[in-house]
C-alpha cells in the first residue's frame, strides 16, 4: 500500500514537472496576458502633454522630466528665426539711418548759435543716462555675441580666443544687468512726467517732427520722438530685464519651457531695442546739430531750444524771469 | 563605423538604479551631477514603467546646434562629446536638449553655472585617449578600450542596451516578437528621428 502511494506520488510529481516544463510554452493562456495592456506609451504621452514627467530617486527633481521634444523647436527658433529677426531689425534699421543721413543730412540749427545757454539735464539725469547707456552698449554687444558670434566672430579668431572673450562677455552681461536695470527704473521715474503723450505730439507728428521737412513743430521738454524713445527704453528695458533674470536664476519658479520662452522674448525684445536705439544714437550725435550737448554738458543753446522745444523754453524763461520774491524798494 | 545608440527596454527595467550608480563610479562624476537617471512613469499604478535615461547622442544634436561657442563634436561612432575648455556655461544646451542631459556643477548660482557635464557614452573628451586630463574632466574612456558604456554592460536585466543602433534595434525587435509586447524604444523618435518598428 505504501509503495503504491509512493509510486502515485512519483508519477504525480513527474507529471507536475512535465506541466511546469512544457506548460507555459504550450498554454494558450499566457499569450492572452498582455502585461503591456495598460502600460504608458511614449507617443500617447507626448500627444497629451508635450513633455513626459515621472518620478525619480535622486535629489535633483528637475531630472524627473524624461523627455521634452520642444527643445528641437527652441533650437530652430534660436538658430534660424531669431537670427533672421535680429538681423533684419538691426541691419535694416541701420541701412535706413544711413540712407536717411545721405538724403536729409544733419538737421542744422537754422538761426545759428546764440551763445546763450540754458540747462537741459542736470548732473544726476546725465549720470543716470550715461550709466544706462554704457551698460546698454556692453549688454548689446555681449548679447549679440551669443547669437551671432559663432557664425561671424568664431571663424575669425579661433575657438580658444572666442571662448575667452565669450566668457568675459557673459560675465559682463550678467553683472552689468544690475546697473542697467537700476538705470531703467530711474529713467522711468525721473522722466515720466515729461513723457505722457498729449495733443502736442499729434501736431508734432503731423509735421514730420521737423526732421522730415523743414518745419519746427512746437514741442515741450520731450517731443513725440523722444517720448517714443522713453517708452521703448522703459518697456523694452522691463522686458529684457524680467526675461533676463529668469534666465540668470534658472529653476527659480521656472521650468524648462518657461526658460525657453523667456529666451525667445529676451532675444526678440533685445534685437528691436538695439535697432531702435541706433536711431536714438544717430539723432543724438550725427543727426542733429546741437543735440549732443544736452546730454554731454547738460546745457543747450537757447536758439536750439527755440527751434526744437519751444514750449519748454517758454516755460523755462518764464520761471527764470519771475523773481523768487519781489524786492521791496528801500 | 558603428552608429552608437542607447535603448532602454522599459518592460525589463526594474528601477534598481544600478546604471546610475555604475556611471557615477566609473566616471567619478562630480557631486550633485547625475549623467544617468531612472524615471518612473505611473509610479505605483497599473502599467508603471521605468526608463533609464541619459544623453541619447542625438542625430543632428540640438545641444551642438545652439552652443554659442561651438564646443560640441560628434565622433566617428556618432557619439556627441564636448570640450570643457571651450564651454562657457551659458546653459543653452540645457534649454535645447530634449532629454535634460546637460548638467552644471552650480545650477542656479547667478548664471555662472560652471562647465557643462553630460554623459560621454564612456568615450571621454577631446584630450588624448586614456590620458589623466581626459579622465579628470570627462571620466572613463571605455570605448577606446573596446568596451561599451558601463551602465549598459552591467544592467542586470539587460534592459539598458548600448551599441550599434542597428544591432540593438534587432535585439529589441526579437524580444518584442518573442514575448508579444513592448512599450517602444523610448526617446528614439525624438533623438534619432525614427523609432523601431516592431
Ligand atoms: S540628448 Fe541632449 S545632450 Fe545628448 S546629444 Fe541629444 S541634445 Fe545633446
Ligand atoms: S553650457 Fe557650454 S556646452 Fe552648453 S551651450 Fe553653453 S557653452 Fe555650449
Amino acid at each position: 500500500m505504501a509503495r503504491l502511494f509512493a509510486r502515485i506520488r512519483t508519477i504525480a510529481a513527474a507529471f507536475g514537472l512535465l506541466i511546469m516544463v512544457i506548460g507555459p510554452a504550450s498554454s494558450p493562456l499566457s499569450a492572452q496576458v498582455d502585461p503591456n495592456a495598460s502600460a504608458v506609451q511614449e507617443q500617447q504621452l507626448l500627444n497629451q502633454l508635450k513633455t513626459i514627467q515621472g518620478l525619480g530617486t535622486i535629489p535633483d527633481t528637475k531630472s524627473y522630466v524624461l523627455e521634452h521634444p520642444a527643445g528641437r523647436d527652441w533650437q530652430y527658433f534660436h538658430n534660424v528665426t531669431l537670427r533672421w529677426i535680429a538681423g533684419i531689425a538691426i541691419l535694416g534699421f541701420f541701412a535706413l539711418i544711413v540712407i536717411f543721413y545721405l538724403v536729409r543730412g544733419s538737421v542744422k540749427l537754422e538761426s545759428g548759435f546764440s551763445g546763450r545757454k540754458i540747462v537741459r539735464f542736470n548732473w544726476f539725469e546725465r549720470f543716470v543716462h550715461w550709466m544706462t547707456a554704457v551698460c546698454f552698449i556692453i549688454l548689446g554687444i555681449s548679447g549679440l555675441n551669443i547669437t551671432f558670434g559663432r557664425p561671424l566672430l568664431l571663424p575669425l579668431i579661433g575657438p580658444d580666443q572666442f571662448t575667452a572673450w565669450s566668457e568675459w562677455a557673459k560675465y559682463a552681461h550678467n553683472y552689468l544687468s544690475f546697473p542697467f536695470t537700476l538705470g531703467v527704473i530711474l529713467i522711468a521715474l525721473m522722466w515720466l512726467a515729461g513723457n505722457i503723450p498729449n495733443r502736442t505730439d499729434v501736431e508734432w507728428l503731423r509735421q514730420g517732427g521737423g526732421i522730415i521737412g523743414d518745419k519746427h513743430p512746437a514741442a515741450d521738454r520731450f517731443n513725440a520722438g523722444q517720448k517714443a524713445v522713453y517708452w521703448v527704453v522703459v518697456l523694452g528695458g522691463a522686458a529684457v530685464a524680467v526675461t533676463g533674470y529668469m534666465l540668470m536664476f534658472p529653476f527659480y519658479g521656472t521650468a524648462i519651457d518657461t526658460m525657453q520662452r523667456a529666451e525667445m522674448v529676451h532675444g526678440v525684445a533685445a534685437a528691436c531695442f538695439i535697432a531702435f536705439m541706433l536711431g536714438h544714437i544717430y539723432i543724438g550725435t550725427l543727426g542733429m546739430q546741437g543735440a549732443f550737448e544736452a546730454m554731454g554738458e547738460g546745457t543747450v543753446d537757447v536758439n536750439w531750444a527755440k527751434e526744437h522745444h519751444s514750449l519748454w523754453l517758454a516755460k523755462e524763461m518764464e520761471r527764470e524771469s519771475k523773481p523768487v520774491r519781489p524786492v521791496p524798494a528801500e | 563605423m558603428a552608429r552608437m545608440k542607447f535603448l532602454c527596454d522599459a518592460d525589463r527595467c526594474i528601477e534598481c538604479n544600478a546604471c546610475v550608480t555604475a556611471c557615477k563610479n566609473e566616471n567619478e562624476v562630480p557631486w550633485g551631477i547625475n549623467r544617468r537617471r531612472v524615471v518612473t512613469l505611473n509610479d505605483g499604478k497599473p502599467g508603471e514603467r521605468s526608463i533609464s535615461m541619459a544623453c541619447m547622442h542625438c542625430t543632428d544634436a540640438p545641444c551642438a546646434a545652439v552652443c554659442p561657442v561651438n564646443c560640441f563634436y560628434t565622433t566617428a561612432d556618432a557619439v556627441v562629446l564636448h570640450s570643457k575648455d571651450l564651454c562657457i556655461g551659458c546653459g543653452y544646451c540645457f534649454y535645447a536638449c530634449p532629454f535634460g542631459a546637460p548638467q552644471y556643477p552650480r545650477v542656479g548660482n547667478f548664471g555662472s553655472r560652471g562647465k557643462m557635464d553630460k554623459c560621454t557614452y564612456c568615450a571621454g573628451g577631446p584630450e588624448p585617449d586614456g590620458s589623466r586630463a581626459q579622465f579628470e574632466k570627462y571620466g572613463a574612456n571605455r570605448l577606446a578600450e573596446g568596451k561599451l558604456p558601463l551602465c549598459a554592460e552591467m544592467c542586470s536585466t539587460k534592459s539598458l542596451l548600448a551599441g550599434d543602433g542597428e544591432v540593438i534595434a534587432q535585439i529589441y525587435k526579437e524580444r518584442v516578437s518573442r514575448r508579444g509586447y513592448g512599450s517602444g524604444a523610448w526617446g528614439w523618435q525624438t533623438a534619432y528621428g525614427a523609432t523601431i518598428a516592431t
